[in-house]
């Protein structure tokens, strides 16, 4: 039987505010355990909440850039459930009346289809401490540095269909996150998460299947194996007659696989209830319009400004500006070089690549946009070919050193000099006359042939544009 | 002249001014007579005799300053005056055990905004006072370490929860004290004791380092010798605190300007629904020669219905179980607190520490607390009881349309025997029935001595007033305390 898949998502948003939802301690990542806490981030006896309005400012911030509704009454609830993490035995949430409803945006996919994917809330919360192993006493510590530090959380409608338009949907919401400034978004940090919510049913069939959550997935390699490996799962089960137990689930990246963590029949109730310690938020028409006209360039405005005015292709255009890191450094890197339509292929080659590879966040790429731009002008203005760059490239990173430098060092410059190639030219074609035979009998590949191995004496380094000359004088 | 821990807080201050004596000699007289007499009335939990002597050496060199600069004036009202605190009231550096097990040995690491009012303005702490273990009962029997006594007559409870902050003004172990009121919890214990108590409106003062048991109806207030003490402690205390969300953002008032003898004109409405089963007869007989002499003083009384009333006492321990069932998750013995040695996991730790560390009430509150904010339960019970609570506002805003103030007695009965009610909780429930809708509605209430049984056992009576009234409450209950004293 044909299965479909259906997927929603849970996104959880660590918010840059400097200070914690509920207190004034700073929200620093990093710092000694329970160096930023204070009596209300620990839940010491009678210490009271009171909200950060920074923190309705970024979510109804976030609400608007997914074009989603803000509520001018919401409110925060108690969600209860006991655990070393959660000091007061309470996450104080949003329940029945979040900050924002019925948002939605299109993401694109790799065969250039679009496709809408709806938010169904948006609502404000507080993140939990972390539990330490302590390998010397073999017991568990706990950091309250992050509890307290305002999460949003992202729900997204059951309307993603597969591993790519999950991993697109995150993408595109986290340069969103990003452009808008309401998040730093590192995912090996932990300040962007997703819960994964799927089910399979029958192609056809209009009910939902049986659905598993598997939570706190941090990257988006995560997302897509654990996505694959759910979908497969979820199929042997169905295929042997079996039924899909709904239950909440956890993903081990480093052994690629998932491991249920507790069924529904032993979840836990949160007994929400409207926190008592805070008012309502009642948020105007002004203050929304305010935010509203004071948001960014949105990343779908960029693309269509990087598609009419420097006439990439959408798709290039659409990856680029998903990441407002990677489409800034795109930007600087062309104003400095010159050359934007080289920048963006560098990019969805080789800078994609390599941020994938040491998963690393493009904030935080191993060269600036300036150095990189050098890069390109060396091969731009003939000093290195294209095949030198990439070479270039490889130890601007490895060796963490300008590019000029490194094709000084490495006597990597361009051989222009056309007297230099047409003694090496003549060398070649007197060793191959088969060849000059060859090309004049039609068969094109000849002259590549003849190419490459001036190449190959030249070490590479020969200006090809030359070459290629030299070699026609002799095929004329 | 009187023996000093006879004295007011004013008088104290009066004796400061004309160096009748110093703040040292006041602290110490207050000690020798805790010494003295708590062994029977067992009203403090932890004392702070080294610090308060040390504050009191301060404040004397202050005040013969003062004296000597002729600005004794500009001191503020409480200073150099001794006071007890209700052990639920974040204390830096000292105890706060909430009467409980598992706070036993909790040092605070910060003050709550009315400690530090009242350290600014130089009050001096004598110490904790025992209280029903998380404020959950009406006899102060609930205390995990010990049982107190009313000083009135040693046998007999002295209402709750802040029990051991009435038996210490009635005991003269303190001038006057600060308690807690949740769904009664000063004014009963008040009545009970023969004192001034006053519940203020919610978020008329800050809660915050009040260990919560249900914060939509938790409030800190006064208790006092005398009403206008009262007021005196209430404009140390009152007033908008930023770290409190629900605290009221309203001008600053002086209470003591309310302490004006007439209520000529002002009208008075009875509300029917106190006044019947259940009630004692002299405590019934004497709130009505209240009513009859205020009305004598020119006050017109007329009677109301508040007939939603009735379901108070249901909807009060719904609402204040949900909270309290939130509120004391935090006693898990991970952070701070009593912890079990009986464990082997998570989950054991979570168990043995609560079902070790908590008494049989706050158990019995949380388990249904718990209870009725389950899935499946909240509407009928939670949700049900808020829009019963909204009723009930709107029957005291109606009757408010017609009265500035409402008059009905605080306990059906008089204090009784200690231990008479400890095995029937729906009993001791009871006790609160006419305190508790003051709570569910936010609105003030004090309660003032009007008269003594055939035992020789106080009598109180509540003053209700709307929203933000307490200076008319003052008024009423001022010009009442003078018509006694004639």
């Amino acid at each position: 039987m044909e299965y479909e898949v259906v997927i929603g998502l849970e996104v959880h948003a660590e918010l840059s505010t400097k200070t914690k939802i509920y207190c004034g301690c700073t929200t620093e990542f990093g710092g000694d355990p329970n160096t930023h806490c204070c009596p209300i981030c620990t839940g010491m006896p009678g210490a009271l909440p009171v909200l950060n309005e920074k923190v309705v400012e970024y979510a109804v911030k976030a609400g608007l850039a997914v074009g989603a509704q803000i509520n001018r009454n919401s409110k925060q609830d108690r969600k209860n459930y006991f655990y070393p993490d959660t000091p007061r035995a309470y996450q104080i949430s949003q329940f029945d009346l979040p900050l924002c409803i019925n948002g939605g945006f299109d993401i694109t996919l790799k065969d250039g289809t679009t496709k809408r994917i709806g938010i169904t809330r948006i609502h404000i919360e507080d993140d939990a401490g972390k539990l330490v192993h302590d390998t010397y006493t073999g017991g568990t510590l706990v950091d309250l540095n992050r509890a307290g530090v305002p999460l949003i959380e992202i729900v997204s409608e059951p309307d993603m269909r597969s591993a790519e338009e999950a991993v697109a949907y995150v993408e595109k919401l986290k340069g969103i996150l990003e452009y808008i400034g309401v998040s730093d978004c590192k995912m090996q940090e932990g300040s962007l998460r997703a819960d994964v919510n799927l089910s399979l049913r029958p192609v056809g069939q209009k009910e939902f299947g049986t659905r598993t959550e598997s939570k706190n997935l941090n990257s988006f390699r995560a997302i897509e194996h654990m996505i694959n490996f759910e979908i497969q799962r979820q199929k042997e089960i169905l295929e042997s007659g079996g039924k899909v137990i709904q239950e909440t689930r956890r993903w081990d990246e480093a052994t690629g696989e998932g491991y249920a963590m507790r069924s529904k029949e032993d979840a836990d109730d949160y007994r929400y209830f409207p926190e008592p310690d805070l008012m309502p938020i009642k948020l105007s028409d002004d203050y929304i319009n305010n935010i509203k006209e004071n948001l960014p360039e949105l990343p779908e405005r960029r693309k269509a400004r990087y598609i009419e005015e420097l006439k990439l292709p959408e798709y290039d255009a659409g990856i680029i500006t998903s990441s407002k890191a990677l489409s800034d450094f795109f930007e600087e890197a062309s104003k400095e070089c010159g050359n934007p339509k080289a920048v963006s292929n560098w990019i969805m080659t080789d800078i994609i690549r390599i941020a994938r590879e040491n998963d690393i966040d493009y904030s935080d790429l191993p060269f600036s946009a300036k150095r990189f731009a050098s890069l390109i002008k060396l091969i731009d203005s003939g000093s290195i070919s294209n095949t030198i760059g990439k070479k270039v490239f490889e130890d601007m990173i490895s060796e963490n050193k300008e590019p000029e430098e490194i094709v000084k060092e490495k006597g990597l410059l361009q051989i222009s000099d056309e007297s230099a190639i047409k003694e090496v030219v003549d060398r070649v074609v007197a060793a191959n006359p088969q060849s000059i035979v060859d090309y004049k009998a039609g068969k094109d590949r000849a002259l590549g042939f003849l190419v490459g191995q001036c190449m190959k004496e030249l070490k590479g380094k020969g200006n090809p544009q030359i070459i290629n000359r030299l070699i026609m004088e002799y095929l004329k | 002249m009187k023996n000093i821990t006879k004295l007011t807080s004013h008088e104290i201050r009066e004796g400061y001014k004309n160096k009748d004596f110093t703040v040292k000699e006041v602290v110490e007289s207050f000690y020798k007579n805790i010494d003295e007499k708590d062994g029977d009335i067992k009203a403090f939990i932890t004392l702070c005799k080294e610090d308060a002597l040390k504050c009191a050496e301060i404040a004397d060199s202050k005040i013969s300053e003062a004296l000597a600069n002729g600005t004794f004036d500009e001191l503020p009202a409480l200073f150099g005056v001794p006071i007890a605190i209700k052990d639920n009231m974040n204390t830096y550096g000292v105890k706060t055990t909430c009467a409980s097990k598992i706070l036993e040995n909790f040092i605070s690491p910060y003050d709550a905004t009315v400690i530090k009012n009242l350290k600014e303005q130089g009050a001096i702490m004598l110490g904790k006072v025992n209280m029903d273990e998380f404020a959950m009962g009406s006899s102060c029997e609930n205390s995990a370490f010990f049982v107190t006594h009313n000083p009135v007559d040693l046998t007999k409870v002295p209402g709750g929860s802040s029990g051991g902050s009435a038996a210490a003004v009635a005991g003269d172990l303190a001038p006057i004290s600060l308690g807690s009121d949740t769904g009664g919890s000063i004014r009963m214990p008040a009545s009970l004791c023969g004192i001034v108590g006053m519940k203020p409106t919610y978020g008329l003062i800050s809660r915050y380092g009040l260990v919560a048991y249900a914060s939509s109806l938790d409030q800190i207030g006064p208790m006092t010798k005398d009403v206008e003490d009262n007021a005196i402690l209430l404009n140390a205390i009152a007033g908008h605190d930023e770290m409190d969300s629900t605290s009221a953002n309203i001008e600053k008032k002086d209470y003591t300007k309310a302490l004006i003898n007439d209520v000529k004109g002002l009208k008075i409405g009875v509300p029917e629904e106190f006044f019947g089963e259940g009630i004692q007869k002299e405590v019934k007989e004497a709130v009505e020669k209240a009513i009859e002499k205020l009305k004598s003083l020119g006050a017109e009384v007329g009677t109301c219905s508040l007939a939603a009333c009735k379901v108070a006492l249901p909807t009060y321990y719904i609402i204040a179980d949900a909270e309290a069932s939130s509120n004391l998750g935090r006693f898990d013995g991970i952070r701070y607190g009593y912890r079990t040695k009986n464990f082997e996991n998570l989950k054991d730790i979570y168990k043995n520490t609560r079902s070790e560390g908590f008494g049989k009430e706050v158990k019995r509150r949380i388990i249904l607390g718990t209870y009725v904010l389950s899935a499946g339960y909240y509407d009928a019970y939670y949700k049900k009881a808020q829009k019963v609570r909204t009723l009930i506002k709107k029957q005291f805003d109606d009757a408010f349309s017609k009265y500035d103030v409402l008059i009905a007695p605080v306990s059906p009965t008089t204090a009784w025997n200690i231990g008479e009610k400890v095995n029937n909780p729906l009993e001791m429930y009871l006790a609160d029935l006419f305190t508790v809708p003051i709570n569910i509605a936010g609105i003030p209430a004090i309660s003032i001595p009007c008269g003594k049984d055939n035992n020789g056992l106080p009598i109180g009576m509540q003053i209700i007033g709307k929203h933000f009234s307490e200076e008319t409450l003052y008024r009423v209950a001022y010009t009442f305390e003078k018509s006694r004293e004639v």
